[in-house]
């Protein structure tokens, strides 16, 4: 009851006029969160690397698909070990492995921006409509995530991909297909809450209606957690693409990504270490940096601290 | 007489299902008249109900069975789309200053909810006509872009009720407007309901569980138990002529911030707990309570009516009414068939 | 010496936005067998106080002294802490059901309340003394009830059995940190009828914690009046009520509807930052007879009567309260 912060909220007088909003405040507490901080500039040096790729490609002079069977290979036909020609070593069809990161990090980033955006978008106008509209189409709804969330994921999405064929598209479509549901479910369940806020009760005594109190009223109580949850996805679906890949259900190849990569290097790691090291490490700091980040803004946007 | 009427609750039920299938009877068979320019109180602790008629008079819900009548035009059937221009008569102040302000939103928007709602005013128009009525109720204009957090419970509260005079409404209903506030601050916002009363010739039901709050604001009084008006009488009567042994309890246990009389009087306890509003006593609630029940309090209820020599205004629902001056110390309950 | 006694509390904690000075320099004593009521509203450092002489603050800093009965509770290590209370110090508290355990019956939860502190007594006596407490806090048919839940009882059941395990082990001093103010008020009036009657049979010293001028005339044989973290007055209840000095509590009074006339009088603003505490007396910005030495001098707390106990934190001359008296 009498904490510091209940009482700062009680006595202190607010004194600037512009108002801070909950949104502003949480970034300022991000930014003086310096894990989260130094996750980001990781994440924005990746979105670089993605972009400028062809930048790697016209230092070293090698194109992500240019097999250097003399250079790049060893007499034996092995990969060749990082040296200054390739800096991070070549692949088994002697490609260069910096090259192909380069490119690689354009799939992973790619489809986790794409697929979580397809699955916030799904996710929060169902679940938005469930939790505040109710009745029928609660229960229709209900029902439907908890079917999306029991069917197994990696069986379905290596029969759908073998009836298609690997594809970008594909790949999006199913992660988003499969993810939103858990989305669906955290706003419904938020909404449910809100939803019998005092108010709402009291934009309806003002005689708004139902479209109105969704938007105007519960939206933007919503969108906190979702970008919580959002930023935390990310790095989930980068991690199921590269499963994909793994399984040999990503993109068709000679196409560069991670999980293509870790695949092919899978009979080569006693031999070359830096042929599945370094794709590793790439899949893993940037997991690691999105996960850190998310729990930074985890952190800034708790409702808890909202009012400090 | 009948003219100056503004609404009407007849014999209004409100049922709550519960998770087990029984229901709960939230408001059983109220009717009682509020008159322009008054305020009446409805005071009554827990689960008494004086919320939920609140809110059927509102019609933020739906009434199981009874009629309200606003300016003489039922509204309990009314659909949401159809109520809609009368929500700008009716308008109710809320309990909690941190609950009833969207957290995320701007308080200048908030205000102007209502205009945005009903179309009234828009740009610049709108944010006038809030700055204007962020002024009247004494906050600073110049707060228009802050958040709901940004502010004191005391404040929140002036936003609350900036929001609902907007539409310059004909009733207000006010559930537990300063219960949640200190005392210092209650008083304030108390004092800007009374002057805001005053200019634009408001009506308020006014709803609190503090007898000494309702007593300061009301003109007339409802005591509610248990889903139904036990007493209805002007302030004055209520106090001076108490006919039902509940008003008399209530009255009794709050307690005075008096020492000299803290000490002289007899204090009522009451024994027990208020009874389940999903399986309430047969006859007169009150009677598990009662000092004085007697066997007959057990079998049937008691109509709210004038009761000993009280005028029409002053109408109790008991069979053994309190006169003036009555010891209920004292009493024994005499519940054995003789 | 009294049983408690308070010297120069300060608690202050660390927030992003800078140091809460919740409470500055508080001082009391309370006697054995007497009522002490704190009171204050939000803010105002009355709940923090005995939480942290009780030991209950986290991640504050604190200084001063506590002594209860010969021990000083600020420095006392967290075993004699814990030892001390129930045993010797009983706590209430407003949400009885947070204090309760749910997923243990009630009688469990006193019975090892009882067993924690007293080694030698059998499961039997326990439990037979935990019936009868509860009887003794006034819940019919308590050897029934022993074996319920906490979500089987009302609110104000709760806060009897709360009392009675506060009571269990007889306790020189109980804490009741706004014990009523979640109850209704004829369930209020029981459960302080249940406080008084158990303090006239054990002669237990109460500190009770309230926002409720109301419940200190009923309750108090001494009151504190406190604001921003600071005592602004303290004096026996009548003095209080009758003869009191401070504008703050002046102030307080007249806010309340029962004692005003057609209008209320309301203290105008609101309470200051406890980060950011004005210099001088914190209720300057909203005192109606502040003059220029209150905003440069916080003033002492400072005898204003002829009974010692009266004193003021006010530089208003003593005549002040007889001012009033009327």
């Amino acid at each position: 009851m009498s904490t510091a912060i209940e009482m700062v909220d009680v006595l202190d007088e607010p004194k600037a006029i512009e108002g801070r909003s909950p949104f502003v405040l949480a970034v300022h507490r991000l930014r003086k969160d310096k894990v989260a901080m130094i996750s980001l500039v990781v994440i924005l040096l990746i979105v670089l690397m993605a972009i400028f790729a062809p930048v790697f490609t016209a230092i070293t002079g090698h194109p992500p698909n240019e097999q250097y069977r003399d250079i790049g290979l060893t007499p034996d036909g092995l990969p060749r070990g990082p040296n200054g020609t390739f800096w991070l070593g070549t692949d088994d069809l002697g490609r260069d492995i910096l090259v192909r990161i380069a490119y690689g990090a354009r799939v992973s980033l790619l489809v986790g921006v794409a697929a979580t955006a397809i699955t916030v978008v799904i996710g929060v106008v169902l679940g938005l409509a469930a939790g505040f509209l109710g009745g029928i189409t609660d229960t229709v709804l209900a029902r439907l995530i908890d079917v999306v969330l029991s069917v197994p994921f990696l069986l379905v999405a290596i029969a759908l991909v073998s009836v298609t064929g690997p594809s970008l598209t594909v790949t999006v479509l199913v992660i988003g297909f499969f993810s939103w549901a858990s989305v669906a479910r955290i706003v419904r369940g938020q909404v449910l809450s809100l939803r019998e806020r005092e108010f709402v009760e009291a934009a309806r005594s003002l005689g708004a209606g139902n479209t109105r109190i969704m938007f105007v009223d519960i939206l933007p109580n919503v969108i906190a957690p979702v970008i919580v949850y959002t930023t935390l996805l990310i790095p989930v679906v980068i991690v199921t693409q590269a499963t994909l890949s793994f399984l040999g259900l990503g993109l068709p190849p000679p196409t560069a990504d991670w999980g293509g990569m870790i695949s092919a290097s899978q009979n080569y790691y006693t031999t070359a270490w830096w042929f599945i090291m370094f794709p590793g490490l790439a899949l893993l700091i940037t997991t690691l940096a999105f996960n850190l980040f998310g729990d930074g803004v985890r952190d800034a946007f708790d409702p808890r601290s909202d009012r400090s | 007489m009948n003219d100056d009427v503004l609404l009407k609750v007849e014999d209004v039920r409100k049922d709550f299902p519960t998770q087990s299938k029984e229901v709960v009877q939230a408001v059983a068979g109220v009717s009682l008249e509020v008159h322009k320019g008054e305020t009446l109180g409805l005071v009554g602790e827990t689960g008494c109900g004086k919320s939920t008629l609140a809110r059927c008079m509102a019609h933020l819900y739906d009434v199981t069975s009874g009629s309200v009548t606003f300016e003489g035009k039922d509204i309990t059937k009314l659909s949401r789309k159809a109520m809609r221009p009368l929500r700008r008569d009716v308008q109710v102040i809320f309990q909690d200053p941190y609950g009833s302000l969207n957290p995320r939103r701007r308080v200048g928007s908030i205000i102007g909810d209502p205009f945005a709602i009903h179309n009234i005013a828009t740009g610049k128009e709108r944010k006038k006509k809030v700055q204007e009525l962020m002024e009247l109720v004494g906050l600073n204009p110049e707060h228009y872009n802050r958040f709901p957090a940004e502010f004191s419970g005391g404040q929140r509260q002036r936003i609350g009720v900036a929001r609902a005079l907007a539409l310059r409404p004909k009733l207000v209903i006010c559930d537990e407007p300063v219960s949640a506030l200190d005392v210092s601050i209650q008083a304030q916002i108390i004092n800007l309901l009374a002057d805001l009363q005053k200019e634009f010739d408001l009506t308020y039901v006014f709803i609190s569980h503090d007898l000494s709050v309702v007593r300061h604001v009301s003109t007339r009084i409802a005591v509610m138990y248990l889903g139904k008006i036990v007493e209805l009488a002007p302030t004055d009567e209520l106090f001076g002529q108490t006919r039902h042994p509940y008003t008399r309890a209530l009255l009794s246990a709050l307690p005075v911030a008096d020492p000299d009389t803290a000490d002289s009087r007899e204090q009522i306890i009451l024994g027990g707990d208020i009874p389940s509003a999903t399986n309430p006593p047969e006859g007169c609630r009150f009677h598990t309570r009662c000092p004085k029940a007697k066997l007959d309090c057990a079998a049937e209820e008691p109509p709210l009516e004038s009761v000993l020599d009280d005028s029409w205004q002053h109408r109790t629902a008991c069979f053994y009414p309190l006169t003036v001056g009555e010891d209920l110390s004292t009493a024994v309950p005499d519940l054995k068939a003789s | 010496m009294a049983l408690l006694e308070v010297r120069d509390l300060q608690v202050s904690f660390d927030t992003p936005d800078g140091t809460v000075r919740a409470v500055r320099g508080l001082s009391y004593d309370v006697e054995a067998g007497q009522t002490l009521a704190v009171v204050g509203e939000s803010g105002s450092g009355k709940s923090v106080s005995t939480q942290t002489i009780t030991g209950l603050t986290r991640g504050a800093t604190v200084s001063g002294t506590a002594f209860f009965d010969g021990t000083d509770l600020i420095t006392a290590d967290q075993s004699t802490l814990r030892r001390l209370r129930g045993a010797q110090i009983g706590m209430i508290f407003q949400d009885p059901l947070s204090s309760l355990h749910p997923q243990y019956r009630i009688g469990w939860q006193i019975v090892e309340m009882i067993r924690a502190h007293d080694h030698e007594i059998s499961k039997q006596d326990a439990r037979k003394r935990a019936a009868e407490l509860l009887t003794l806090v006034g819940i019919p048919r308590a050897a029934e009830r022993i074996d319920d839940y906490p979500h089987q009882f009302s609110g104000g059941m709760r806060q009897r059995v709360m009392i009675a395990m506060a009571m269990a082990l007889d306790p020189a001093l109980l804490i009741a940190d706004e014990p009523t103010t979640a109850l209704d008020v004829t369930v209020q009036a029981q459960v302080l009828n249940v406080m008084r009657r158990l303090q006239e049979q054990f002669g237990t010293a109460i500190i009770l914690i309230t926002h409720d001028l109301g419940v200190v005339a009923e309750m108090a044989d001494e009151v504190v009046v406190m604001y921003a973290g600071a005592v602004m007055e303290r004096a026996p209840r009548r003095d209080i009520f009758y003869r009191n000095h401070h504008p703050y509590t002046q102030g307080l009074l007249a806010s309340l509807p029962a004692r005003s006339g057609d209008r209320l009088t309301p203290i105008p603003g609101t309470p200051p930052s406890l980060i950011s505490l004005p210099k001088g007396c914190p209720f300057a910005a909203r005192c109606p007879h502040v003059f220029d030495k209150c905003r440069t001098e916080a003033p002492p707390l400072i005898d204003v009567a002829r009974d010692p106990r009266h004193q003021s934190a006010c530089w208003l001359p003593p005549e002040n309260s007889e001012a009033i008296a009327s």
